[in-house]
């Protein structure tokens, strides 16, 4: 097996915009913010970032195609930028790429650049896009909720939790992520909601109600990435580490045949294996400090749980009502308020759960910061939960 | 012996309780009530005039790939399109054999679906197998009385030389331009004359010429007509002209006004459907089929009759609505109000006319991939196969998914989405002999509704582009 990625690179920098709807603001204007603080905080010039990666989701409604976004917003030094696009992995996806460059000695220093205008469309939710014109003839026109309903569905399918257990786990998910919202400055939602109300919230999509979604906000964030060795040799001591990075992209298995049944995420499965066996993790549930993990919906987060083995199967229900993944529990989850408080620019999304990590792991991390975390994880998910890319990535203190 | 071999209906199992109409339009016309007994069947938003042609071969000849008639006639005079051939797309969802199958659009009449019956058999004559789908979604202004009377429906009759169940004796046609209402090119709505001269100038005087003209042809009396078939929207109509052509009261056929309502150009096959229903062996069978003159067609049931039939017929559809009070949802499916339809209704409904060509083994025929190698049924058909276990290139073959039964494996009800019914049901559907497919729901009942319901897939509507005049159909699951 190939060596890994473990303790190769560091985070030299971090940087994120404040999340929420930036009426008053161009994309080149939250790619700004966020690299402001980040360049500010790597203790770097410009001209020293010798690659860039830009992750955007939905060109219609950001700012088009290609690498200009990000080489014109921030004046790169004409270096390569290439934007990449992968479901909402896709912050995560120009981290890893923006990783591997510098873990190859392609470069030294490199830029990864998430950001996405999701509040140009005139109307709350995630645009309504196409599929792909064949794909579009017979999906079902589902929204992001629907889409992620189905894992309920399934869920009780498997386990035959009723629909009021589910519920209440399902509210806990985001009670507990308000609360930890509330403390976050750059959060986009920042007021606690009670279980009440996100039990008797309006329903979207069956048993998904409002207070079951994550935010639709505007945002940007960003890594900048380099080697140990030049961490170091730039006056950097507490060095933050990529211990694992893993993707897993769906073959259509799940969805075409029987084996799935609808209650677990099976690309999130084998991307957790893979990334734990790659930063030397046996016992996530104890080797964990906490995560950021892609709560789209709060279902999806209790999933999740399970699908990161951090509950047993079946046993998320419980674990969340529970409290494991409070602010004060075992495993803290969504300590920033997660996608729920931040709202979901998908090509941001990724990085801003990595900013949080490195914050969290650095000490910096303010009212909100917990006592001596040592690993985070940090999980995306993008599609369907029968189709999707999945990622993992694993970041903590370099060499333990 | 050429005649009828089989016969289905479809009713959709909206069931618009007339009451609501007239209520609603009771300031405007009061007179509205004289009419408003009953119920009339109504397409769901996702059902036209194909879709519902597609459920009545169904219910005539059963859910059989491959089968093989020499011919697919479809009569209506609401067909989704004018150039492109309905009935084509009618074959192609039941995923007949089309190698060798003539297919025809017949329309513009409210005989459109007599004259269609004749030359099937016609071609039954030739010791052919033919089918006449006859199949009607008319719009009504509101508060008309179009709009009481006009329901929604389509009947199948299949004709060949053997297992007859009800022999040809005789047939006659007259072509009058007696325009006792029209559509003109572009318009949406019918335009009619009065009531009054409908009935004496045409019903009491053009069908008694032409029933008389068969009648003397056939050698057979007035008196001895077992079964009457005259639709009309005009109630006491049929009575009238069968009293004056000496036929038996207790022959006229029920118009199902007040259950069905008159489905146009289909109406005259649906009471031919239903009556064959109460059919005995050698019982007389007229048929009329009024409109620009009359087709009179006469039957002789067989003892083939007593043969079980296949699907729910007109009686089992008739016991299988469900109620419907809500006047706005049905002219909003109507398109007969301009509806906020909100802006994620505002997608791009292009219709990618190669790609859909290339998908329509799915979308229209509904047929999966089997692997040659493993057996695994898989759903689109891929290069791949599925199965883990085998992975084999290019061992797929066509695999007709339409008649299989499923379980819903996922779902949820999306209010979020745009539907023009919400919510949006779809989700996850694993069927029995394998392959699974997530896709749209319709029909559904909230209440009994859950993870484990039984289904079948029908041939809907997916999406319907007002602005450019198409609309794309594929399957959807419905409860079982």
């Amino acid at each position: 097996m190939a060596s890994g990625i473990k303790d190769k690179v560091v985070i030299l920098g971090a940087g994120c915009s404040k999340f929420g709807e930036r009426w008053d603001c161009e994309p080149a204007d939250l790619m700004a913010e966020a690299f402001e603080e980040c360049i500010a905080d790597a203790g770097i010039e410009k001209s020293q970032i010798e690659a860039a990666w830009q992750s955007t989701g939905i060109d219609a409604y950001s700012v088009g195609p290609g690498a200009m976004p990000l080489s014109m917003g921030l004046r790169l030094p004409y270096i390569p930028v290439t934007k990449i696009e992968n479901y909402c992995a896709s912050g995560t996806e120009a981290f890893r790429a923006a990783t591997y460059a510098v873990a190859s000695g392609a470069c030294d220093i490199a830029l990864a650049m998430g950001f996405e205008k999701l509040k140009d469309t005139g109307y709350g939710g995630l645009p309504q896009r196409s599929r792909g014109v064949a794909n579009d003839l017979y999906y079902p026109n589902l929204s992001a909720p629907g889409m992620f309903a189905q894992l309920a569905a399934g869920y009780r399918g498997k386990y035959g939790t009723s629909k009021e257990d589910l519920k209440r786990a399902m509210a806990h998910v985001s009670v507990k992520s308000h609360a930890n919202g509330l403390k976050n400055p750059k959060a986009h939602l920042q007021r606690a909601i009670t279980m009440e109300q996100a039990l008797n919230a309006p329903m979207i999509a069956e048993p998904i109600g409002l207070f079951d979604c994550c935010g639709v906000s505007d945002g940007a964030a960003c890594a900048i990435v380099t080697t140990p060795e030049i961490a170091k040799s730039l006056g950097k001591d507490r060095l933050i580490a990529v211990k694992a990075l893993q993707l897993c992209a769906s073959n259509g298995q799940e969805g075409g045949y029987d084996g799935w049944d609808g209650s677990y995420v099976q690309t999130t499965r084998i991307a957790a294996k893979r990334a734990y066996a790659e930063a030397g993790i046996t016992k996530p549930r104890e080797q964990v400090s906490m995560t950021e993990v892609h709560d789209c919906f709060s279902v999806t987060e209790m999933v999740t749980m399970e699908d990161l083995f951090l509950s047993e199967d079946g046993g998320a229900v419980t674990d969340v009502l529970d409290g494991v993944f409070d602010a004060d529990g075992k495993i803290p989850c969504q300590i920033d308020g997660g996608l729920k408080c931040f709202g979901h620019p998908i090509g941001a999304t990724g990085l801003r759960m990595l900013y949080e990590m490195y914050l969290q792991l650095s000490g910096k991390a303010g009212e909100r910061q917990l006592p001596n975390p040592t690993v985070g994880l940090t999980h995306n998910l993008g599609g369907f939960p029968h189709q999707n890319v999945s990622s993992v990535a694993i970041i903590g203190e370099y060499g333990i | 012996m050429v005649g009828i071999t089989a016969y289905g209906a479809y009713l959709p199992r909206m069931r618009l309780q007339k009451q609501v109409i007239a209520d609603a339009n009771a300031w405007f016309d009061p007179g509205l009530k004289g009419l408003a007994k009953g119920e009339k069947a109504i397409c769901n938003w996702d059902e036209d005039t194909i879709t519902m042609a597609v459920e009545a071969y169904i219910d005539c000849l059963g859910n059989a790939p491959g089968q093989a008639p020499a011919a697919l006639l479809l009569a209506s005079t609401t067909l989704p399109f004018a150039d492109r051939q309905n009935s084509v797309v009618v074959a192609e969802a039941l995923n007949l054999d089309t190698s060798d199958l003539r297919t025809m659009d017949i329309t513009s009449s409210q005989r459109a679906a007599t004259s269609g019956l004749l030359s099937a058999l016609d071609i039954a004559a030739a010791g052919k197998e033919a089918v006449l789908v006859a199949s009607e979604h008319r719009r009504a202004k509101v508060a008309s009385r179009e709009e009481m009377l006009f329901g929604d429906a389509a009947a199948a009759i299949a004709v060949g030389s053997e297992n007859v169940i009800a022999e040809l004796v005789a047939s006659q046609s007259q072509a009058i331009d007696f325009i006792d209402h029209y559509r003109g090119e572009g318009q949406d709505f019918d335009y009619g004359w009065e009531e009054r001269w409908v009935r004496d100038e045409g019903y009491m005087k053009i069908v008694p010429d032409a029933v008389n003209a068969l009648l003397s042809k056939a050698g057979v009396s007035a008196g001895d007509i077992a079964h009457f078939i005259l639709p009309t929207d005009q109630g006491r109509v049929p009575a009238m002209v069968a009293k004056k052509l000496g036929i038996n009261g207790e022959a006229v056929t029920d118009n199902l006004l007040q259950s069905v309502g008159i489905t146009g150009a289909a109406h005259v096959m649906l009471l031919l459907a239903h009556r064959l229903e109460q059919a005995a062996p050698g019982d007389l069978v007229l048929v009329a089929g009024f409109g620009q003159g009359c087709d009179v067609l006469l039957f002789k049931v067989t003892e083939a009759i007593s043969t079980p039939r296949l699907g729910k017929g007109v009686s089992g559809h008739l016991s299988n609505g469900r109620p419907e009070t809500n006047y706005n949802k049905y002219q909003s499916f109507n398109n007969l109000l301009e509806k906020e339809l909100g802006k994620r209704s505002e997608v791009n409904k292009q219709g990618y006319l190669s790609a859909m060509y290339r998908a329509r083994g799915l979308t229209n025929s509904f047929l999966g991939g089997k692997c040659s190698a493993c057996n695994t049924v898989q759903m689109p058909k891929h290069k791949y196969c599925v199965n883990p276990d085998c992975g084999a290139f290019d061992t797929q073959e066509d695999h007709p998914m339409a008649g299989a039964m499923g379980q819903v494996a996922t779902w949820t009800a999306d209010t979020l989405t745009f539907d023009y019914n919400p919510p949006a049901y779809f989700g996850m559907v694993t069927f029995e002999g394998g392959g699974r497919i997530m896709m749209d729901m319709s029909e559904v009942d909230a209440e009994t509704f859950d993870t484990g319901a039984k289904v079948s897939v029908h041939f809907r509507l997916k999406q319907i582009d007002d602005q450019a005049g198409f609309r794309k159909y594929f399957w959807k699951a419905i409860q079982a």
